[in-house]
């Protein structure tokens, strides 16, 4: 599937604010970003079995001069609390890309403890949160992000939001004669495994 | 593993190496090492050996040790990492034993300091006293390096690998407990220190 402009954009911040490896667990949402770290020679792109591992692999490229990007979907923040400890106390930045869940059309209710929480959890564990919410702006939302995550040295949060990135499908919608078309970007979901 | 007829576990036998002995030969003559500890007593036996700027030190993070390693190693592949640590943190950061594996760091070593307790907290039994090998779990995780040192000459010969090769070193340590040597807790301190000491700016 072919990314979708906003998407590819943001890959191209990430380029742009000197990013040089990205730890990811897995998210259809981030497929895109995922696919291009690993087709890009300049960047390497790690693999997590669990997200608290990417803060400490972050920590480790900062010790060693090198900007990290972790992405994960928003049930992988409650992982990273305690870890977080580790870029908090040791004034180093920290940067993650957050797929939200359980907040736009969700399907599955294990979902939404997490989504609703996660705003809230990761600003008591010292991280800036930022949103973005539309296409037009997501890029831009990124590369002030990693601005201020890299220049002021403190630990920031994107959160793209399930409308953004659209809500996954897990079956297909009955044909309904009542249902009419008129869709937005996020009422659009694409079908994702 | 030792079972008896119901199933029920007998710990293993303790390992006998003097952990400070231990430590002090694995970092005689660092050189450039870059090291980084868990929180604990293997913290503690490090700074004992000598405290330098090119050793990072966790003091909480549990866990995460052999990741901070691994991004070490990612981020300078032109330098030699050893991430020292112990039982308890590895097996709560053992997933990382199979992402480590999975992502390829020909400069990162592991050697894990294994009393089969937690020191901290009391000396509790850990798993690796119990039923757990952390060698053949790194095995299990696609690890092709590994080694486990049950005495001072096999630690002397695993000074070197460590420096070479992408090694996962189990070194069967004394449960005793040694006098705490406390190393610098201040983060950002440390932080500062280790990238000055591989030409980072710190401005």
């Amino acid at each position: 599937m072919s990314p979708r402009p906003w998407q590819a954009e943001v890959y191209a911040a990430l380029k742009t604010a000197g990013i040089g490896l990205i730890g990811y667990v897995p998210d259809a949402g981030h497929a895109h970003l995922i696919e291009a770290a690993h087709a890009d020679p300049a960047m390497d792109a790690v693999v997590l079995t669990t997200e608290e591992e990417g803060i400490a692999l972050a920590a480790g490229a900062w010790l060693g001069g090198v900007r990290a990007v972790l992405l994960m979907q928003s049930s992988g923040v409650g992982n990273c609390i305690n870890m977080l400890s580790l870029p908090v106390n040791s004034r180093m930045p920290f940067f993650t890309l957050v797929t939200m869940r359980g907040e736009w059309a969700e399907f599955n209710p294990w979902q939404v403890p997490m989504g609703t929480a996660t705003p809230a959890v990761l600003t008591a564990a010292g991280v800036h949160v930022r949103r973005a919410d539309r296409p037009d702006d997501a890029a831009e939302m990124v590369a002030a992000s990693a601005a201020l995550a890299f220049d002021s040295e403190v630990p920031v949060a994107v959160l793209f939001s399930q409308r953004l990135i659209g809500a996954k499908v897990f079956t297909k919608p009955e044909p309904s004669p009542r249902t009419s078309g008129g869709t937005s970007e996020g009422a659009a979901p694409k079908v994702t495994p | 593993m030792n079972r008896n007829n119901d199933g029920i576990l007998t710990p293993r036998n303790d390992g006998t190496l003097d952990r400070r002995a231990a430590v002090a030969a694995l970092l005689r003559d660092p050189g450039d090492l870059l090291v980084v500890t868990g929180l604990g007593a293997p913290s503690y036996d490090v700074s004992a050996a000598g405290d330098r700027p090119q050793n990072f030190y966790l003091w909480g993070a549990m866990g995460g040790t052999a990741m901070v390693g691994l991004g070490i190693a990612l981020a300078r592949k032109d330098r030699r990492v050893l991430v020292l640590t112990g039982d308890g943190d590895m097996l709560m950061g053992m997933g990382s034993l199979a992402t480590i594996a999975a992502a390829g760091a020909p400069n990162l070593a592991i050697a894990v300091l294994d009393n089969g307790r937690y020191g901290e907290t009391g000396a509790q039994r850990s798993h690796t006293a119990l039923a757990a090998d952390l060698a053949e779990i790194a095995a299990g995780c696609g690890w092709s390096h590994i080694t486990t040192a049950r005495s001072m000459a096999e630690v002397e010969a695993l000074r070197d690998r460590l420096r070479r090769e992408p090694l996962f070193a189990v070194l069967r340590i004394a449960p005793e407990e040694q006098p705490r040597h406390l190393p610098p807790r201040d983060g950002a301190h440390l932080t500062h220190r280790f990238r000055r000491a591989l030409g980072i700016g710190t401005d």
